[in-house]
């Protein structure tokens, strides 16, 4: 194999082993929302993008309304449709087909991997291998992590109640450093966010707040000029 | 079929078809300055939210409990750069261990 080749099916597999053991915490926390097992599994296999499920699961485990849930997975799963415009001229799935497969593996992380890729040989590569390795990994550890929540007692209980917040805080933490566009802005939406989630907690369903949180975006302001990635 | 089953079938199809619409509209209907400034922001407001409903709340009360001390471990632990699964497992200890303390 070209050396090229191989670091991209290392940095591939590595990152898909190593986000793909996260499952075990998004198992535990369907488990800890009243979701059974079939349905952490149908959420990790045809849904397959990770803050969307702890989303939905989150809002359900708060109280939520199905709606609320919803809600607020789509509104997090909207990202994906700005990844597949960019994946587009890289990976070109041609024919009606190609591109009902290719759907499925459109997540932050295959995206990350593509982007990445020194050609366009590469990015498809990429796409394939991280896509494979994730989606097997992720599949399998859901299925371990909601079966090894279901038979947890009282204090293991407290800890997985101690986990789900912090894997929010996980999935959010990358977007407020300097790895990130416009760091200082994001720090300041997700502060609005937290600000108008507890405001409302008091006086709405639970689940309902999440969504409305979504009006802390307007703290971003106007477009800074040309905005291309 | 149950709420829950029906909030796990549409969200599924739903949060598929956003990932189909990307790869089948014109780049054009979604690189307008507004639409990526949204989609740019959206994440951190409703992650920061679910982190606060999360960690802070239960049912329409705020409440104070090992999940906060959670948080506050996986914090350090993010900004020492710990691995995600090294971060879980230290934000639970930290909830196990108040819970224990408390009881």
């Amino acid at each position: 194999m070209l050396p090229d080749r191989a670091q991209t099916v290392r940095d591939a597999v590595g990152l898909g082993l190593a986000v793909g053991l996260y499952g075990v915490a998004f198992g535990a926390a369907a488990d800890a929302a009243g979701l059974d097992v079939w349905q952490a599994v149908v959420l990790s296999a045809v849904m397959f993008t990770g803050a969307s499920q702890f989303a939905l699961v989150g809002v359900l485990g708060a109280g939520g309304s199905a709606l609320a849930a919803v809600g607020s997975a789509l509104l997090l799963g909207l990202r994906n449709t700005v990844y597949g415009v960019r994946l587009v001229p890289l990976l070109r799935p041609r024919g009606p087909m190609r591109r009902i497969g290719t759907a499925h593996w459109v997540i932050d992380e295959t995206t990350a991997l593509s982007l990445a890729a020194p050609d366009r040989g590469l990015a498809r590569l990429a796409f394939l291998v991280g896509g494979a390795v994730l989606y097997l990994t992720w599949n399998a550890t859901t299925v371990v992590g909601a079966m090894g929540a279901a038979a947890l007692g009282g204090t293991a209980r407290a800890a997985l109640d101690a986990v789900v917040p912090a894997a929010f805080l996980a999935l959010l933490w990358p977007r407020l450093g300097a790895g990130f566009a416009e760091p200082a802005l994001q720090r300041r939406v997700a502060l609005g966010g937290v600000v108008v989630a507890l405001a409302l907690t008091p006086f709405v369903p639970a689940g309902v707040q999440v969504i409305a949180a979504v009006v802390a975006v307007a703290l971003a302001g106007r477009p800074r000029r040309e905005v291309s990635a | 079929m149950s709420a829950t089953w029906t909030a796990v079938l549409v969200a599924s199809l739903g949060c598929y078809l956003l990932k189909l619409a990307g790869l089948s509209v014109p780049a054009s209907w979604v690189e307008q300055p507004w639409v990526a400034r949204v989609v740019d922001f959206v994440p951190a407001a409703l992650l920061a939210a679910l982190v606060a409903v999360q960690g802070l709340t239960s049912g329409n009360e705020i409440v104070v409990d090992g999940r906060l001390a959670g948080l506050a471990v996986a914090a350090l632990a993010l900004a020492l750069r710990a691995p995600f699964i090294v971060v879980l497992v230290l934000a639970g200890a930290a909830g196990a261990l108040v819970h224990v303390l408390s009881a």
